[in-house]
C-alpha cells in the first residue's frame, strides 16, 4: 500500500483547446507508419502534452506542467506512469477533432517514490476507499462542478495562492442564478478555503512553495492504516529538557501566550507541520515528530478568543484527530482552555452537535494518547480535550493547571449569589481549586510535572505506548455525531 | 553516508541564474543545525578572574542584610557578591518582574508596584516601606533608577539605612554640570574651555561664544583647539548644554552667532521641558573626540584611587556599545596623569565609593573633564578583569567604613578585558531601534574561556517595553588586546540568542573591523564607518563559497537522512542513490549554482581521527617493528608453486630465481631480495600458497 497524492490541475486543462497541435501529432495521421514508430510518436506527444505552445502559456501564467510537477514532487527517476494512451472519447461539439485529442489526455497517472516511499499519483475520481491510505489532494488550477467532491473526499487539501480555485458553481453560474457579482477569488481561491470555509487545510505560495512542502508533509505520514507511523532517525536528545517552558505560562491567568511556542520547544528540532492554521485558530493541530516518530499534535489557543472551544474548532479538532487515530499516530494534545463559547450564535448554530464530534473522535481513538494541562482546564471542554474520561493513557498537569469545572469568579457568582462577602468566596474557590491537586488526588492526572521535563516524559511514554493494542466490538462503522 | 556527504561536498560557482530557485527548498534546509541549541549548563559564577581574585574576610564584618533597588543584570551583579560576603539579599521587583532571575536568585524580594519604573523602581515609597519591612541595613542602588537621586539618599540617612554610594552632597555637586565644572577647575582638573556661568539670554550667548577662543589664547591653551577653530578670534564651534542635563537633552552645537541665537533658545526650552531648569551653558566643542573615563574608588577617610581607564567611544546616541580596558590610545604618562587630576577631584568633593570620571580626549591627547558618575558603572567589569578587584564589594566595605585596602601602587593593569552591550534591538536600522518579545531559546557562551556574562535573564525571559532593552553585558578577557578580542568574537558567534532582535551582528563587525583593530576610534565611529547604516556582514568570496558549501551539505544531509525510516513498514523504502546533486541557492537575491557530491573529489586524503585522550594515549603504544622482507620471501598472492630452484644451505645472489608460482594462469618468478644463504624453504613443487605465505627464507 501507498499513500495517494493527486495534483489537481484538470479543470482547466479538459476544456475544448483551441488550435495549436505539434506538428508530431499531425504528422502521424497523415501517413502510414509502423505500429512500433506509432508508439513512439504517442508517446513523444504525451510527453509534450498539449505542445510547447501550451508548456510555455503555462509557465507564462506562473505555474508548470503537470509532468514538471511531477518531476518536483518524486524522487528523480521514480515515476512510472500508466495509461498514457488513453484518449478522451467525446464526440460533441467537435472534440472528436484530431486536434482536440491528446495521449493522456491530459492527465497524468502513475506511481513513483517520495523520500524513497511510495506514492501514487492520480487526477480525479479514485476507487480506493477513505481510510486505507492517506490521500492528499493538491490543487493547482480551477477545479468546479461535481469535480470538487474529489478534492474534499481525500484526507487533505492544500491550494496554491492565486492560481488555484474550487467550487461547485462558478461566478458566472452565481451571476445567473443569485445576482449576486463575485470573483473566483473570493468565491474559492486560497484564501477562502483556508481562512473562511475550511474547505482546504493549507495554501502555498506557488506551484514549487507547494510540492517541496507536499514532501516534507509526506515524510510525516504512514503508508497505509497497516503500516506503523513514520519513525526518522533522530538528532534531537528524547531527554533534552526544555528549561523556557518553566516560565511560558504568564502568572496572570487571563493573559494570554503562544500555544505554538510550546509544542516547538517541546517536538523535534522545532518542527511543526500546521494543519488549518489560518481556520478556527483558537485550536492548533499538525504534525510533529517526537524521537523521530510522527505523532498528531492537538493545543487549545489561549491567544485567540482564550483558546475556547467553539464550532469551528470542534470540527477541525475532530477531523484531525480521527486521521491520526485511522493511521495510527499518536495524539498529544495541550489543553488551556476556558470552556465552550457561550452564546445563541453557538447554540443556534449546533454547538452541542458539532462540540460531541471532538468528545467522540478522541473516546473513538485507539492510539497513544498523551495529554498535557498547561493552564486551564475547565468543565466539559476540559472532558473534551483528551481526558482521562476518555482513555487518555498518560495526562500530566503543569504546576501552573487548575482542573475546575469553571473559573474562580464565574463559579462564586454562582454557587454565592447574593452573598455578601464574594471575595472571600473567591479567594477560598482559588485556593481550592485553582491547582492541580484536586484532580491529582482524584487520579484525573497521572502526575504533576515541571514543564521542563515535558518532552522527556512524552517520548519515554510514547515508547512504552508503542505496543498499545485496543480491540473494539465489532461494528460496520462508527455512528459519528455528524 | 551522511558523514561522507557532509565532508566531500565540491563546490562549483558557476555564475548566476535569472530563474526562480526553489526557495523553499532552501528555506527547510535553513540550516536545520541552529533550529536546536545544546545546553551548557548555567552557572550563576562569574568566570573571569574579574571577582575571584580579591578575597572575601569573613572577620570584616559589613552588613546582614542588604536591599538592592534595581532589576536585571545589575541586581544579579550586586546579589552575586553579597552571597560571596554573606550578606543576605532582599530584591525588588514589579509585578512584570516576579519571576525574573533576580528576584529568583535574591533571599527575599519584595513587589514595589506595578510595571512601569514610575510606579514600581522609582517608588521610593514603597522601596523605603519594603527597607523597614526586611528590615535591610543597606540599600545598593546599582545604576540608573534612584542611584544618583539625593532625595533617595536623604531618605535612607533619616531611617538610619546606608546608601551604598557617595554622599549626599558628592551627588548633588556633580550632578549639575555648572557646578560640578567650576569644582573640577578649583581642583586643577583639565576642563573644556567655555564660560563657567549660567547665560542669561541669546546676546550674552554670542558674546561668550565669540570670546572663549581670546580667553583660552590669553590662557595660553590657544593651540589645543587651533585645529578645530574656525576663526581664531572666534570659540566656534561651541557646545550650548543644560546645566542639568543628560542624555544629548538640551544639547545643541553653534558654528556661528546665528546658530548660537537659535541654539540658545531651542536648549533653553528643551531644559525647560524635560528637566524643569532651563539653566544653560557653553563651551567649546571638541570635535572628533574619544570617551575614555577613569574608575576612581574612594572611602571615608580622605583616601582615594584611580582603577586605571575605560576607553568607550563605540557610542550610539550617546550610548556605549562596546567599551575596553585599558584604552589602546593612553601613554602611561597620560594615564597618570589623568588619574591624578580624577582623584584630585574625588578627594576634592569627599569622594566615599567607586565612581567614574569622565573625560574627553582629543587627538593630541589632551583631556578635558566631562563629568563625573556617582555611581556604579554598566562597564565596570572590565576594570575588575583588569584590575582583579571587586568593585560591588569595595563598595560595600568602604559605606560601612573600612578604609580601602590598596594602595594607587598595588593596582594593576593585568592584560586586557573588552566588554559588549548585547542589547535587544534591530540594528539594522539607525544602529539600534528596541525589540521586544520572549526569548524562546538563550544561551550565553560561558562554556568558552576567558568570557564573563553578566546577565539577568534566562531562556524564557520576556524583554519587555517597561525596562532597557539589555539582555546582557558580554566580557571577554584575554593576556592582551588581541587574545581579548578573538575570544570575544568566539563568544559572540556561541551566543544564541532567539525570539527577539538582537545586535551581536553590529558588535561583531565593530569588533572585527580595522579602524577598531588598530584602535583608530572616536564617538564617531559608527556614524563614520557606517555612513548609510549598518547593512550587516559582506561576505568574502572565500566566506561566501564556504557558506554556500555548508548550505548545501546541509541540504544534502537533510535530504538523505528525510529517507531514513526506522519503522517496518510492508513496502520497502527505495533510496535514493544520487551522487551528484544540482543544487540552487539564495543569497541575498541572487542564484548561486551548486553541485554537492560524494564522489567528485579531485583528491583524497587518509585521516585518522581519535578522541584527544586516545591520541594521548596512543604515544605509549608500541611502535610495530617492520619486518625484514629482504631475507624473507612470501607469495604475493594466492597460486601453486610450480618449481622451487633452491635448496637450503644453497648461496643465492640478489635476484636470482628461487621458485615459480602460478596464479591467475600466469607463471611468477621470485627471487631473492639480497645475497646470502637459503635458510629454510617452506614449499615444494605442486603446493598451493595463499597470499602472504612463507616460501623461503634466507639466513
Amino acid at each position: 500500500m501507498a499513500a495517494a497524492v493527486r495534483v489537481l490541475a484538470a479543470g482547466a486543462r479538459l476544456r475544448v483547446l483551441p488550435g495549436g497541435l505539434s506538428t508530431a501529432v499531425r504528422s502521424l495521421c497523415s501517413q502510414p507508419v509502423s505500429v512500433n514508430e506509432r508508439i513512439e510518436n504517442k508517446r513523444r506527444a504525451a510527453l509534450l502534452g498539449g505542445g510547447q505552445r501550451r508548456i510555455e502559456a503555462q509557465h507564462k501564467r506562473g505555474k508548470l506542467t503537470a509532468r514538471e510537477r511531477i518531476s518536483l514532487l518524486l524522487d528523480p527517476g521514480s515515476f512510472v506512469e500508466s495509461d498514457m494512451f488513453v484518449e478522451h472519447r467525446c464526440a460533441d461539439f467537435g472534440m472528436a477533432a484530431d486536434k482536440n485529442k491528446f495521449p493522456g489526455d491530459s492527465v497524468v497517472t502513475g506511481h513513483g517514490r517520495i523520500h524513497g516511499r511510495l506514492v501514487y499519483i492520480f487526477s480525479q475520481r479514485n476507487v480506493v476507499a477513505s481510510g486505507v491510505i492517506p490521500q492528499i489532494s493538491l490543487i493547482m488550477g480551477p477545479c468546479a462542478g461535481g469535480a470538487v467532491y474529489s478534492p474534499a473526499l481525500t484526507d487533505f487539501t492544500f491550494m496554491v495562492k492565486d492560481t488555484s480555485y474550487l467550487f461547485i458553481t462558478g461566478p458566472d453560474v452565481v451571476k445567473s442564478v443569485t445576482n449576486e457579482d463575485v470573483t473566483q477569488e473570493e468565491l474559492g481561491g486560497a484564501k477562502t478555503h483556508t481562512t473562511m470555509s475550511g474547505v482546504a487545510h493549507r495554501a502555498f505560495e506557488n506551484d514549487v512553495d507547494a510540492l517541496c512542502n507536499l514532501r516534507e508533509f509526506f515524510n510525516f505520514l504512514p503508508l497505509s492504516n497497516q503500516d506503523p507511523a513514520p519513525i526518522r532517525e533522530c538528532h534531537d536528545p528524547s531527554d533534552r529538557l526544555v528549561p523556557e517552558l518553566d516560565t511560558v505560562v504568564p502568572l496572570e491567568s487571563t493573559k494570554a501566550y503562544d500555544m505554538v511556542d510550546i509544542v516547538h520547544s517541546v517536538v523535534d528540532e522545532r518542527e511543526f507541520f500546521e494543519i488549518m492554521p489560518h481556520y478556527a485558530k483558537n485550536i492548533i493541530v499538525g504534525f510533529a515528530r517526537m524521537n523521530g516518530r510522527t505523532v498528531g499534535i492537538v493545543g487549545n489557543q489561549p491567544k485567540v478568543a482564550s483558546g475556547c472551544l467553539d464550532i469551528n474548532s470542534s470540527v477541525k479538532g475532530a477531523r484531525f484527530v480521527r486521521f491520526c487515530d485511522a493511521f495510527n499516530i499518536p495524539l498529544i494534545t495541550f489543553v488551556d482552555v476556558p470552556g465552550f463559547l457561550p452564546g445563541t450564535a453557538q447554540e443556534y448554530g449546533g454547538i452541542i452537535r458539532h462540540g460531541a464530534k471532538l468528545l467522540y473522535a478522541f473516546a473513538e481513538a485507539t492510539v497513544p494518547k498523551v495529554t498535557v494541562i498547561t493552564r486551564k482546564a475547565y468543565g466539559g471542554a476540559y472532558d473534551v480535550m483528551s481526558s482521562k474520561h476518555l482513555c487518555g493513557d498518560t495526562n500530566y498537569a503543569w504546576p501552573t493547571a487548575e482542573i475546575a469545572v469553571m473559573g474562580a469568579k464565574g463559579a462564586v457568582e454562582i454557587i454565592f449569589k447574593g452573598h455578601e462577602n464574594v471575595e472571600a468566596a473567591q479567594a477560598e474557590y482559588i485556593e481550592k481549586f485553582a491547582n492541580p491537586f484536586p484532580a491529582a488526588v482524584r487520579g484525573f492526572v497521572d502526575d504533576i510535572i515541571q514543564p521542563s521535563i515535558t518532552r522527556a516524559r512524552i517520548c519515554r511514554d510514547l515508547d512504552v505506548l508503542v505496543s498499545k493494542k485496543v480491540h473494539r466490538p465489532w461494528r460496520k462503522h462508527a455512528n459519528i455525531p455528524l | 553516508m551522511a558523514g561522507l556527504w557532509v565532508g566531500a561536498v565540491a563546490l562549483v560557482t558557476a555564475g548566476r541564474r535569472g530563474r526562480l530557485p526553489p526557495q523553499q527548498l532552501m528555506r527547510s534546509a535553513a540550516l536545520r543545525t541552529l533550529k536546536h541549541v545544546p545546553h551548557y549548563s548555567r552557572q550563576h559564577l562569574l568566570v573571569s578572574r574579574g571577582l575571584g581574585s580579591v578575597g572575601y574576610d569573613p572577620s570584616e564584618k559589613t552588613f546582614d542584610k542588604i536591599l538592592i533597588a534595581n532589576r536585571g543584570e545589575i541586581a544579579c551583579r550586586v546579589i552575586k557578591t553579597c552571597k560571596k560576603m554573606g550578606i543576605k539579599t532582599v530584591a525588588i521587583h514589579s509585578d512584570a518582574d516576579a519571576s525574573s532571575v533576580h528576584v529568583k536568585m535574591a533571599d527575599e524580594a519584595v513587589c514595589v508596584g506595578p510595571a512601569p519604573t514610575s510606579k514600581s523602581y522609582l517608588n521610593m515609597d514603597a522601596i523605603m516601606e519594603a527597607i523597614k519591612k526586611t528590615r535591610a541595613q543597606a540599600v545598593h542602588p546599582g545604576y540608573g533608577f534612584l542611584s544618583e537621586n539625593k532625595e533617595f539618599a536623604k531618605c535612607l540617612a533619616a531611617e538610619d539605612v546606608i546608601f551604598i554610594g557617595p554622599d549626599t552632597h558628592a551627588i548633588q555637586a556633580m550632578g549639575d554640570k555648572i557646578e560640578s565644572k567650576l569644582l573640577a577647575k578649583k581642583a586643577n582638573v583639565n576642563t573644556i574651555p567655555g564660560f563657567d556661568g549660567v547665560v542669561k539670554d541669546a546676546d550674552e550667548a554670542v558674546r561668550i561664544a565669540r570670546e572663549i577662543g581670546r580667553v583660552d589664547e590669553e590662557e595660553g591653551l590657544f593651540q589645543l583647539m587651533v585645529l578645530e577653530v574656525h576663526s581664531p578670534r572666534s570659540g566656534y564651534p561651541v557646545m550650548i548644554k543644560a546645566s542639568a542635563g543628560g542624555g544629548g537633552k538640551g544639547m545643541r552645537i553653534a558654528w556661528d552667532d546665528e546658530e548660537t541665537r537659535d541654539g540658545f533658545r531651542f536648549s533653553s526650552q528643551e531644559a525647560a521641558s524635560s528637566f524643569g531648569d532651563d539653566r544653560l551653558l557653553i563651551e567649546k566643542f571638541i570635535d572628533n573626540p574619544r570617551h575614555i573615563e577613569i574608575q576612581v574608588l574612594g572611602d571615608k577617610h580622605g583616601n582615594a584611587l584611580w582603577l586605571n581607564e575605560r576607553e568607550c567611544s563605540i557610542q550610539r546616541r550617546n550610548q556605549k556599545v562596546v567599551e575596553e580596558a585599558p584604552s589602546i590610545f593612553l601613554d602611561p604618562e597620560t594615564r597618570r596623569a589623568m588619574g591624578e587630576q580624577a582623584v584630585a577631584l574625588a578627594k576634592a568633593v569627599k569622594y566615599s565609593s567607586a565612581g567614574t570620571v569622565e573625560f574627553l580626549v582629543d587627538s593630541k591627547k589632551n583631556f578635558y573633564f566631562l563629568e563625573m558618575n556617582t555611581r556604579l558603572q554598566v562597564e565596570h567589569p572590565v576594570t575588575e578583569c583588569i584590575t582583579g578587584l571587586d568593585l560591588v564589594q569595595e563598595m560595600i566595605r568602604v559605606a560601612k567604613g573600612y578604609p580601602l585596602r590598596h594602595k594607587q601602587a598595588d593596582i594593576p593593569i593585568n592584560g586586557w578585558a573588552v566588554e559588549c552591550r548585547v542589547y535587544a534591538e534591530d540594528p539594522y536600522k539607525s544602529f539600534g531601534l528596541p525589540s521586544v518579545g520572549r526569548l524562546s531559546q538563550y544561551q550565553e557562551p560561558i562554556h568558552l574561556p576567558g568570557v564573563r556574562v553578566d546577565s539577568g535573564i534566562q531562556p524564557g525571559s520576556d524583554i519587555s517595553i517597561y525596562y532597557d532593552p539589555m539582555i546582557s553585558k558580554l566580557i571577554t578577557y584575554g593576556s592582551d588586546r588581541t587574545e581579548a578580542l578573538k575570544r570575544m568574537e568566539d563568544a559572540l558567534d556561541n551566543y544564541v540568542i532567539r525570539g527577539v532582535a538582537h545586535n551581536i551582528a553590529l558588535l561583531r563587525e565593530v569588533i572585527i573591523n580595522s579602524r577598531f583593530v588598530k584602535g583608530d576610534i572616536n564617538t564617531k565611529f559608527l556614524s563614520d564607518v557606517y555612513p548609510d547604516g549598518f547593512k550587516g556582514h559582506t561576505l568574502t568570496e572565500n566566506e561566501r563559497k564556504q557558506l554556500l558549501a555548508i548550505a548545501s551539505s546541509l541540504f544534502v544531509a537533510s535530504q538523505l537522512r528525510a529517507q531514513r525510516f526506522q519503522e517496518h513498514s510492508r513496502v520497502p523504502v527505495v533510496k535514493l542513490d544520487t551522487v551528484k546533486w544540482e543544487l540552487s541557492i539564495k543569497l541575498h537575491d541572487e542564484d548561486y549554482t551548486v553541485t554537492a557530491s560524494n564522489s567528485g573529489s579531485t583528491f583524497s586524503y587518509k585521516v585518522h581521527i581519535l578522541t584527544k585522550l586516545a591520541a594521548e594515549l596512543n604515544k605509549f603504544m608500541l611502535k610495530k617493528v617492520a619486518e625484514d622482507t629482504s631475507s624473507i620471501l612470501r607469495s604475493p598472492m594466492p597460486g601453486v608453486v610450480v618449481a622451487v630452484s633452491v635448496a637450503p644451505g644453497d648461496m643465492v645472489a640478489e635476484g636470482q630465481e628461487i621458485c615459480v608460482i602460478e596464479a591467475m594462469k600466469m607463471q611468477n618468478s621470485m627471487t631473492a631480495g639480497k645475497t646470502g644463504k637459503v635458510k629454510s624453504v617452506q614449499c615444494r613443487a605442486g603446493d598451493t600458497v595463499g597470499e602472504g605465505d612463507l616460501l623461503v627464507e634466507l639466513e
